[in-house]
């Protein structure tokens, strides 16, 4: 691999007075350094894309060969119970729980800009959980926080408020999984604060000179000097939410309960990849999530035209 | 509560500095205070699951369910002692190092592929590029879920199921563009007059890859290694699909099969073993807080 490399790129930087053989010489040397990425991405990525289109089409359980079914596997998902449980689950994780995710974040974000002293820690501090959260740990740590009698329960219950075990309540589930990622608020919260210290002085000044209160310069400078941070925060994260997996598998014990109130649609869609081996369902449903997510990041791309405001000097 | 005391005399000479009037000292000295007051409280609230993790991890079991306190008058190790001892047969120290093996494989594969197809992408002008480009930014958006099942299918017929290629192959192909697009964006910002100078003197690609960017990409390369070794150990769905022999189990999956065999029994060792899974992340980040926090916050301006 090396030995092919040095010998290209030898022949690349050797006549430099002739444009079109260093051009050529460029593109090889160029194709020679994507190749890892490229190979990756015909065979990992690409690949498996157009292989996982066709399965959908079929009837697939890994040890028969695929049987070509048309649409069946698309429409008979929505008739699936199941399925559309898990889309529902899905939703109302990331309608409720990205806003108020990046909202923390950018209530936080705001806080600490005002600090002169210490922020290096408070951000450090805050950020922390965005790199544990995910883990099974964690979510191990969250069952037993939110399980019955646990400190969620012990200190509602100490004002007065009883509600149980959220872990074995179909309706507390998805208030726990939105209290864990929002807990998560760090990450963006961090790409936020590195936004608001991009905003020029000078606007705030020449604002209170003009005596525009705090309300008014958040709403005509912080926000709109913001808007592509904002843009970029909320399109990772509502793509990142739809895939959420580990915590949910972990907490219901990879079974989606209790009543299918933590069914994921990445849950589901492994159970029935690789619990009932119905491989082409499933890959109807990835490819469903595909289309899906396409249809939301254009959807965010379209409008953000109206809301987001790009200054002319900074990218 | 102590960090207020150091904090707020230095602010009320700063602000005598620039206004001397004795009443907005007042005030931005009130501010302050308000400030670390509100900013702490919050870290308490926020980091109260940690430390309730942390503490439960040395308390009888049962003493943890059925409160929420932090302290406890029966601190020990035994939860710790029971889960070191594994599971399955398997000891806590195999589940570790088999996380230390897949975690160093995913750092020193990322770093690899990414740097090298970085470089081609910021440096070299070839046909497609552009188009390239787009690609990778568009499977950063890309949900991977896709993919999983054609994947699985192909190491499967390949017969290897339950070995760590499938977990690495991707780290060393560049398969996660997020790194690509890391590096991509730490080179644009060196000067080209470096490589201009280089080809002058006769340099080819790889002598400028090797003697001019590699040297000055140390920060990329540091933040690139940190993400990839944490998402690497923490990662549960590729381990959970490949893997299936306990001995070859990394922490998150040895973690999943103590919660199905102890099923809520001994709370405490399974937190005594969540927290020491979580060891070595809490350790890098107190070590490396400022790459991990910096590479996030240039990483999102920039996108």
């Amino acid at each position: 691999m090396t030995q092919t490399l040095t010998r290209r790129s030898g022949t690349a930087a050797a006549p430099p007075a002739h444009a079109p053989r260093r051009r050529s010489a460029d593109a090889r040397a160029g194709y020679t350094f994507l190749l890892p990425w490229l190979l990756g991405f015909i065979l990992l990525t690409v690949g498996p894309m157009l292989s996982s289109l066709y399965l959908s089409f079929t009837n697939y359980n890994l040890f028969d060969a695929p049987k070509w079914i048309g649409l069946d596997n698309y429409t008979s998902l929505f008739q699936d119970e199941r399925f559309l449980q898990s889309v529902g689950v899905t939703l109302g994780y990331v309608v409720f729980g990205t806003p108020l995710k990046l909202a923390a974040a950018l209530a936080v974000a705001l806080l600490l800009n005002n600090a002169t002293r210490g922020q290096g820690f408070y951000r450090s501090a805050f950020y922390a959980p965005s790199l544990i959260g995910a883990s099974v740990s964690i979510a191990i740590v969250w069952k037993a926080m939110f399980g019955d009698q646990g400190p969620v329960d012990q200190g509602l219950s100490f004002f007065g408020i009883n509600l149980g075990g959220w872990v074995g309540n179909p309706s507390m589930t998805m208030p726990m999984m939105i209290l864990l990622t929002v807990w998560q608020f760090g990450a963006p919260m961090v790409i936020f604060l590195a936004g608001l210290k991009q905003i020029p002085q000078e606007l705030y000044e020449a604002a209170s000179v003009d005596g525009a209160g705090r309300l008014r310069k958040f709403v005509n400078i912080t926000f709109p000097m913001l808007s592509p941070v904002v843009f970029f925060n909320l399109l990772l994260e509502t793509i990142h939410a739809f895939q959420i997996f580990a915590s949910a598998y972990i907490i219901s014990n990879g079974e989606g309960g209790p009543a299918g109130s933590t069914l994921f649609y990445t849950l589901y869609l492994y159970l029935r990849g690789f619990s009932d081996f119905r491989m082409g369902y499933a890959s109807a449903m990835a490819w469903l999530l595909v289309i899906v997510v396409g249809i939301i990041t254009l959807i965010f791309f379209r409008t953000s035209k109206s809301w987001v405001h790009y200054s002319g000097d900074s990218k | 509560m102590t960090t207020l005391s150091p904090t707020t005399p230095a602010r009320t000479a700063d602000a005598s500095e620039y206004n001397p009037k004795a009443d907005s000292r007042a005030a931005k000295r009130t501010r302050s205070i308000v400030f670390h007051t509100l900013s702490l409280a919050l870290i308490a609230v926020v980091l109260y699951p940690a430390l309730w993790m942390v503490s439960s991890a040395f308390k009888p079991s049962s003493e943890i369910i059925g409160n929420s306190s932090i302290w406890s008058s029966h601190f020990s190790l035994d939860n710790f002692v029971t889960a070191m001892g594994g599971i399955g047969g398997v000891s806590t120290a195999q589940f570790f190092t088999n996380s230390v093996v897949l975690a160093l494989g995913s750092v020193i594969g990322t770093v690899l592929s990414a740097t090298v197809s970085a470089y081609a992408f910021a440096r070299i002008k070839f046909p497609g590029r552009s188009i390239f480009f787009g690609m990778m930014i568009a499977t950063l958006l890309l949900p991977f879920h896709v993919v999983i099942i054609p994947q699985y299918i192909i190491f499967q017929q390949l017969g290897l199921v339950d070995t760590y290629i499938p977990l690495l192959i991707g780290k060393f192909l560049a398969a996660d563009a997020f790194f690509v697009f890391l590096m991509v964006q730490f080179m644009r910002n060196l000067p080209r007059e470096l490589d201009e100078a280089a080809i002058i003197d006769g340099a080819g690609h790889v002598r400028i890859f090797c003697s001019i960017m590699l040297p000055l990409m140390k920060p990329a390369l540091i933040s690139s290694s940190i993400f990839a070794f944490i998402w690497s150990w923490n990662d549960f769905l590729g381990p959970l699909l490949y893997l299936n022999s306990p001995e070859k189990y990394p922490l998150p999956l040895a973690l999943r099969l103590f919660v199905d065999q102890t099923q809520s029994s001994d709370y405490g060792a399974m937190i005594a073993m969540s927290v020491l899974a979580l060891l070595p992340v809490l350790v890098f980040f107190l070590v490396f807080q400022r790459y991990i926090v910096e590479g996030v916050s240039t990483q999102g301006l920039k996108g």
